[in-house]
C-alpha cells in the first residue's frame, strides 16, 4: 500500500481548468436545447406609476415574433419572499428599468428588435430616487441583512464622546456599485408538464429551484436547476433575479423552451446593485489611543418594494474594544431598484469608513496606525461578549508590516516625492464573518474503485469544485483523481449558495461527513463495493446547530503603496499586500487567487467604481462598462496575498474560514489612507477621483 | 437591433453609389463604434456598406517627412509604424492611450475621426438628446456631464468628442482627404472638418452624403520639434480622456517658442486646437506663469458645468507641465 498524500492544503490546479480554457465548459446560455425561443425584457421608462396600455401590434407584426407578454397574460405567481420576483404580476411600476413587458421570438435579434417596437403607455406618478439625509421617511430597521439587529448600544456613547480628550467625527460616502459579473445573467427555461428545468447562471442552484417552485406553486423537486459553471456573480446570482423568472414565465406562456440573456445595459437595473452609503463615524479616545467611544451610523437606500438594509455598521461591532458604543443603520425606501448583495455586503463599505476613521484618529493622536489598532484589540467580542474562535488581527498587522516594510515609516503626509509623483503608504484592517450554513451531500463508491460526490454547490470561478474534491479525497483516503465532484444541480439536495464566503465551509462539512461515513462503511466491508455501488447521505443541520457560541471571523491587514501625480491628481496603486488569517487554507492556489482577486475588487472600489444616480429619470445614468469603470489590468500592479497558519477547532471539520470576500474588505481604506499619506488630502468619498484629490492639493 | 442590408463594396465608386442612393446608408469599416450604436438603437441604418476591401490601407511616408495615412489603416498598425513613432510620437502615444489592444486592431483611422460622443444620454434612446433626436432637449446639462465638454458647447449640446488620435492630429495640422460622390477628391484641414454643435448638434462634420474619407495627411513636422501626448483619465487604460493634451513645440536658439501647437481632448465638442494659447505663447519664453496665463486664456470662453468645471484647472496644469517638460527636454 502506498502512502497517500493529504490533498487538503496542497496546491491543486482546478479540476475543471482544462474544460474552461478549451471552451468546453458549458455556461447556462450554451446548453443545446432544441426548439428554444428567445425572450427579451421591455423595461419601464418611467420611475413610478402604472402601465396603462401595452401596444404590441408593431412587435407582433414582425416575422418571428411569437408573443408579447405583460401583466395581463402571464401566469399568476405566488409570493416568494422577494417582491422583485413578482415579474409582470401587476401593472404598477416601482422603478425605472422594472420589467413591464417581454417579447418572445424565434431569434435573439428579433426579440430585441421587437422589444424596441413595443410601446408602453403609463400613468406617471411623482418619484423620488435621490438618497438625502434628513428625509423624514428615513427609519431604523429592526434587523438588517444577515439577521443582525439594526441598532446596537452599549454604555453611554454621547457622554463618552463629550468626555474624550481626542475625538474624531467624520462622514464618509460610497456610491452605488454594480457587480457586473463577466457572464451576464442568463437562463434557459424548459417546461415538461408541471416540472421545470432551468439552465441558470447561478450561485445557488438549490435555493433557486426552491424559490421558483414556490413562485409557481409546485412541489419541491418539480423545479430542477442546472448550473455546472457560472461566470461570476458576486452576490447578484446568489438568489434568482427577475430574468430567471421571466424565462420561466415566458416558457410557460408559449409552451416551448425559452432563453433569456440580460444585456450588459439591462443588468444595471435588473439584477441588483450595492446601495450607496452615507456613514458618520465618531471615535472618542484617550491620549494613549485607547478607544472609549465608537459610534457608527450608516444611511442607505432600498426600493419601495422591499426594505433591504445592508449590514454596513456590523463590522464595527467586532473590531475594536471600547466601553461605550453605538451602531445604527438607517434606511430610505426610494423609487429605485432593490439593492442586494455585492462583494462583501456590509463589510466592504463599512470598513472603508471605520478604517479611514481609525487612520484619521491615528493622525490626530500622532500615533502609528498599526499601534492604534493593537492597543484596541479586544479579548472577547466587544458586543456579544463571546470568545473568539480565533482572532489573529494583531498577528496579521505585525507580520504584514514586516513583509511590507512598514517599520520606520515617516507618518508626515505629503513629504515623499519621486519625480512628479507623491508617494505614500497606508494600512487598514480586514474582517469577514466565518459563516456556515447546513448542507446535504452524498458520497458514492463505484464498483470500479472511483468515487462520486454530489452536492448542490456552485463554482462561480472560485475553485470550490477543486477544494471540495480535496476534502473528499482526504476523507476517503484516496488519490484526488479517483474522486469526481458533481456540483451545480439542485437535484443534489439542500445546500446554501456560494455567498457570504460560506460556500466551502458549509459544503465542505457535508462532503466531509458523507465521505467519512462512506469510508467507514467501506472499512466495515473490507473495501468491497456491490455492483450497484455504495452511497452515504449526510446532512449537517444538527452539526451546525450544535456549534457553541463563539465569535467567528476571519481577519486581515491590508497594506498599500500609492503614487499620486502631483500635476494631475491621478492615483496609481504601486503595491498591495494583504496578510490574512482565515483558518486552514484548503488550496493555496485558489485561495490566493480569491484573496488577490478580492484585493483587486477593493482597488476598483477605491479608485473606479460608482454608479451615477440621475434623480430626474430615476436610474443610473451610466450603465455600461465604458462608463461604469472597473479596474483594468493596467491599474493592477503588484498584488500579494499571504496568510498565517491558523488552527481553529470551532469552525467545521476542515478548520476553514471563507476567503471569498476577506480580500475586498479594508483595501479601499488602505488606499485612501495611502493617498492621504502621499498628499495630505483625505478623500472620504469613493471613488477617489482626480478632482477629489486635486481639491485638497495646494493651489486648488 | 433593426435589421439592415449588408453590402461589401469592391470599388470606391460602388461604395459611394450605394451610400448616396439611400439616406439611411452608412459606411462600415472597423465597426467598433457603429455596431455598438446599432445595437443600442442610436443609429438604425437600412444599409451598411462594408468598405474594408477598398485600397485605403497604406501608410506612405513622403520624402519631405510628411505622411499620408490611409483611412483603413488600423490604430495598432499606425501606432506601431516606425516612421510615425519616430517623426510623430505624439500620434503614436495618443493612439496607444485610446481604447484597448483588441479595439485598436480593428478600428480604423477614418472611423476614429468619426467616433460619436460617449455622452450617456446620447447612448440611451429612452432619454432626450438633441444630438440623437434634434429638438428633444439636452439631458446632460442638468445631469451627468463629468466627461463632457467645456469648450465649443451650446445650449443644445455639451457632448465631448472622444477621440485621442484626432487630438494629436489636430495639433499636427492634419489634412483630411475625401472622395466626393462624383469621384472628385477634396482635402481640408482637420481643424475645419468638425462643426461646433450650435443649434444642430446632430451635424458633426462637413461631410456630405456619400463623402468617403480616404486618408489623413500629416505635413512634415517643423525642424527641431518635440512633441508629446498626455492623457488624464479615470483608469490607466481603456478610459476616455478627462483631459488630454497633444503638445508640439519647437524652440528658437534664444529659448523662445518658435512654434507651438496644442491639441486638447476631453474638454471640447471637437478635437480642440488651442489657437488662443498658441498665439499668446508664440515667440515668447515659456515661463511657468506665461504658460499658465496662456492656457487659462484658452478657457476664457469655456462654459463649465458643475460636474466638469474641474477640467479647466486640470487642463491648465497639464498644458503647462507638458510644454515645460518638452522645452526642458523631457518627453514625459
Amino acid at each position: 500500500m502506498t502512502t497517500l498524500q493529504r490533498t487538503v492544503g496542497a496546491d491543486v490546479t482546478r479540476v475543471e481548468g482544462h474544460q474552461k480554457v478549451t471552451g468546453t465548459a458549458l455556461y447556462a446560455y450554451e446548453y443545446p436545447v432544441p426548439d428554444a425561443l428567445y425572450a427579451w425584457a421591455v423595461q419601464s421608462t418611467v420611475p413610478r406609476g402604472r402601465v396603462r396600455a401595452v401596444h404590441a401590434g408593431a412587435a407582433l407584426a414582425l416575422p418571428g415574433v411569437v408573443a408579447v407578454l405583460d401583466s395581463r397574460n402571464v401566469f399568476r405567481l405566488r409570493p416568494a419572499g422577494d417582491p422583485e420576483l413578482a415579474v409582470l404580476q401587476s401593472a404598477d411600476v416601482a422603478y425605472r428599468g422594472q420589467i413591464v413587458a417581454a417579447v418572445v421570438a424565434d431569434s435573439y435579434e428579433t426579440a430585441g428588435q421587437a422589444a424596441a417596437a413595443v410601446r408602453v403607455e403609463y400613468d406617471v406618478d411623482d418619484h423620488d430616487a435621490e438618497l438625502t439625509d434628513g428625509d423624514p421617511r428615513i427609519f431604523v430597521p429592526d434587523t438588517v441583512n444577515g439577521g443582525y439587529p439594526g441598532q446596537t448600544e452599549t454604555g453611554d456613547v454621547e457622554a463618552a464622546l463629550a468626555a474624550a480628550p481626542v475625538v474624531l467625527d467624520a462622514t464618509y460616502t460610497t456610491p452605488p456599485e454594480h457587480t457586473s459579473a463577466m457572464e451576464p445573467h442568463a437562463t434557459i427555461a424548459v417546461w415538461d408538464e408541471d416540472s421545470l428545468t432551468l439552465y441558470n447562471g447561478d450561485q445557488g442552484p438549490w435555493m433557486t429551484a426552491a424559490t421558483l417552485a414556490e413562485l409557481f406553486g409546485l412541489p419541491e423537486g418539480a423545479v430542477r436547476v442546472v448550473a455546472d459553471h457560472t461566470g461570476g456573480g458576486f452576490g447578484s446570482k446568489a438568489v434568482p433575479r427577475p430574468p430567471t423568472v421571466l424565462a420561466a414565465l415566458a416558457a410557460r406562456a408559449v409552451g416551448r423552451p425559452v432563453k433569456v440573456a440580460a444585456t450588459r445595459q439591462q443588468m444595471f437595473t435588473m439584477v441588483t446593485y450595492r446601495t450607496p452609503t452615507l456613514q458618520r463615524v465618531r471615535l472618542g479616545a484617550e491620549r494613549d489611543g485607547r478607544l472609549t467611544a465608537v459610534w457608527h451610523d450608516a444611511l442607505q437606500q432600498s426600493s419601495t418594494l422591499a426594505p433591504y438594509c445592508e449590514q454596513t455598521a456590523t463590522p464595527t461591532r467586532v473590531m475594536y474594544a471600547a466601553r461605550h458604543r453605538r451602531t445604527t443603520h438607517r434606511l430610505a425606501q426610494l423609487d429605485v431598484p432593490t439593492p442586494s448583495w455585492m462583494r462583501a455586503p456590509g463589510e466592504a463599505p463599512g470598513m472603508f469608513a471605520l478604517e479611514s476613521a481609525m487612520d484619521e484618529l491615528a493622525v490626530a493622536l500622532g500615533m502609528d496606525p498599526i499601534e492604534l489598532r493593537v492597543v484596541n484589540e479586544p479579548s472577547v467580542d466587544p458586543e456579544s461578549g463571546h470568545p473568539f474562535s480565533s482572532r489573529n488581527l494583531v498577528a496579521c498587522l505585525r507580520e504584514g508590516a514586516a513583509r511590507f516594510g512598514w517599520a520606520g515609516r515617516d507618518p508626515a503626509p505629503g513629504r515623499r516625492r519621486e519625480g512628479r509623483w507623491l508617494v505614500g503608504t497606508g494600512v487598514a484592517a480586514s474582517v469577514f464573518p466565518a459563516i456556515t450554513w447546513p448542507a446535504t451531500a452524498t458520497a458514492r463508491a463505484e464498483p470500479d474503485g472511483t468515487f462520486t460526490v454530489r452536492i448542490a454547490a456552485a463554482d462561480i470561478g472560485t475553485g470550490a469544485r477543486t477544494a471540495l474534491t480535496q476534502v473528499a479525497a482526504d476523507e476517503l483516503g484516496v488519490e484526488i483523481d479517483r474522486v469526481t465532484l458533481d456540483i451545480g444541480r439542485s437535484a443534489y439536495g439542500q445546500a446554501p449558495f456560494a455567498g457570504g464566503s460560506m460556500g466551502t465551509s458549509s459544503w465542505g462539512w457535508a462532503v466531509a461527513k458523507a465521505c467519512r461515513a462512506l469510508a467507514k462503511r467501506l472499512g466495515e466491508s473490507a473495501g468491497a463495493v456491490p455492483p450497484g455501488g455504495l452511497e452515504e447521505l449526510a446532512d449537517t443541520a444538527e452539526d451546525v446547530a450544535a456549534r457553541r457560541d463563539f465569535s467567528r471571523h476571519a481577519y486581515g491587514a491590508q497594506f498599500a503603496r500609492v503614487r499620486v501625480d502631483a500635476v494631475t491628481g491621478q492615483v496609481r496603486v504601486d503595491r498591495l499586500l494583504g496578510m490574512f488569517a482565515a483558518g486552514r487554507i484548503i488550496n493555496p492556489r485558489t485561495a490566493g487567487s480569491q484573496l488577490r482577486g478580492g484585493m483587486c475588487m477593493g482597488l476598483s472600489m477605491a479608485l473606479h467604481e460608482g454608479l451615477e444616480v440621475d434623480p430626474r429619470f430615476g436610474d443610473f445614468a451610466n450603465h455600461d462598462l465604458a462608463t461604469y469603470h472597473i479596474a483594468a489590468n493596467a491599474d493592477v500592479r503588484d498584488v500579494q496575498a499571504y496568510w498565517l497558519e491558523e488552527d481553529d477547532d470551532e469552525l467545521n471539520p476542515m478548520g476553514s474560514k471563507g476567503v471569498g470576500e476577506l480580500g475586498i474588505v479594508g483595501t479601499a481604506a488602505a488606499i485612501a489612507n495611502a493617498v492621504y499619506h502621499a498628499t495630505g488630502v483625505r478623500v472620504r468619498d469613493l471613488p477617489i477621483t482626480v478632482e477629489r484629490v486635486r481639491a485638497g492639493l495646494p493651489g486648488h | 437591433m433593426k435589421p439592415f442590408a449588408y453590402e461589401r463594396a469592391t470599388t470606391p465608386e460602388t461604395a459611394a453609389t450605394l451610400v448616396a442612393d439611400s439616406t439611411e446608408a452608412v459606411y462600415l469599416a472597423g465597426g467598433t463604434n457603429l455596431v455598438d450604436l446599432m445595437k443600442l438603437g442610436v443609429t438604425e441604418p437600412a444599409v451598411v456598406v462594408d468598405i474594408t476591401r477598398l485600397p485605403y490601407d497604406a501608410i506612405e511616408h513622403r520624402p519631405d517627412g510628411g505622411v499620408l495615412i490611409g483611412a483603413l489603416v488600423s490604430g495598432s498598425r499606425l501606432a506601431g509604424d516606425p516612421g510615425v513613432r519616430e517623426r510623430f510620437p505624439a500620434l503614436a502615444e495618443a493612439l496607444l492611450s485610446g481604447a484597448s489592444g483588441q479595439l485598436r486592431t480593428v478600428a480604423t483611422t477614418g472611423g476614429n475621426l468619426l467616433q460619436r460622443t460617449r455622452c450617456v444620454y446620447f447612448q440611451d434612446v429612452t432619454k432626450p438628446c438633441n444630438k440623437r433626436q434634434p429638438g428633444t432637449g439636452c439631458s446632460a446639462v442638468q445631469g451627468l456631464h463629468r466627461d463632457l465638454a467645456v469648450l465649443g458647447t451650446s445650449d443644445a449640446c455639451v457632448a465631448s468628442h472622444p477621440s485621442d488620435m484626432a487630438v494629436a492630429m489636430a495639433a499636427l495640422d492634419a489634412v483630411v482627404h475625401l472622395r466626393r460622390v462624383n469621384g472628385s477628391p477634396r482635402a481640408l484641414p482637420l481643424n475645419d472638418f468638425y462643426l461646433l454643435p450650435g443649434d444642430t448638434p446632430d451635424r458633426e462634420t462637413v461631410l456630405q452624403p456619400g463623402d468617403l474619407i480616404t486618408g489623413v495627411e500629416l505635413p512634415p513636422p517643423p525642424e527641431g520639434v518635440a512633441m508629446s501626448y498626455r492623457k488624464v483619465r479615470d483608469r490607466w487604460s481603456y478610459a476616455f480622456a478627462l483631459v488630454s493634451v497633444a503638445a508640439v513645440v519647437a524652440t528658437a536658439a534664444d529659448g523662445t517658442l518658435r512654434d507651438i501647437r496644442l491639441g486638447l481632448g476631453g474638454v471640447g465638442t471637437r478635437p480642440w486646437r488651442a489657437r488662443e494659447a498658441e498665439r499668446l505663447l508664440t515667440g515668447r519664453r515659456p515661463t511657468e506663469e506665461g504658460l499658465r496665463e496662456a492656457a487659462r486664456a484658452e478657457f476664457a470662453s469655456a462654459r463649465p458645468l458643475p460636474g466638469n468645471a474641474f477640467k479647466i484647472d486640470l487642463a491648465v496644469d497639464v498644458i503647462t507641465s507638458a510644454v515645460r517638460d518638452l522645452v526642458g527636454g523631457e518627453r514625459r
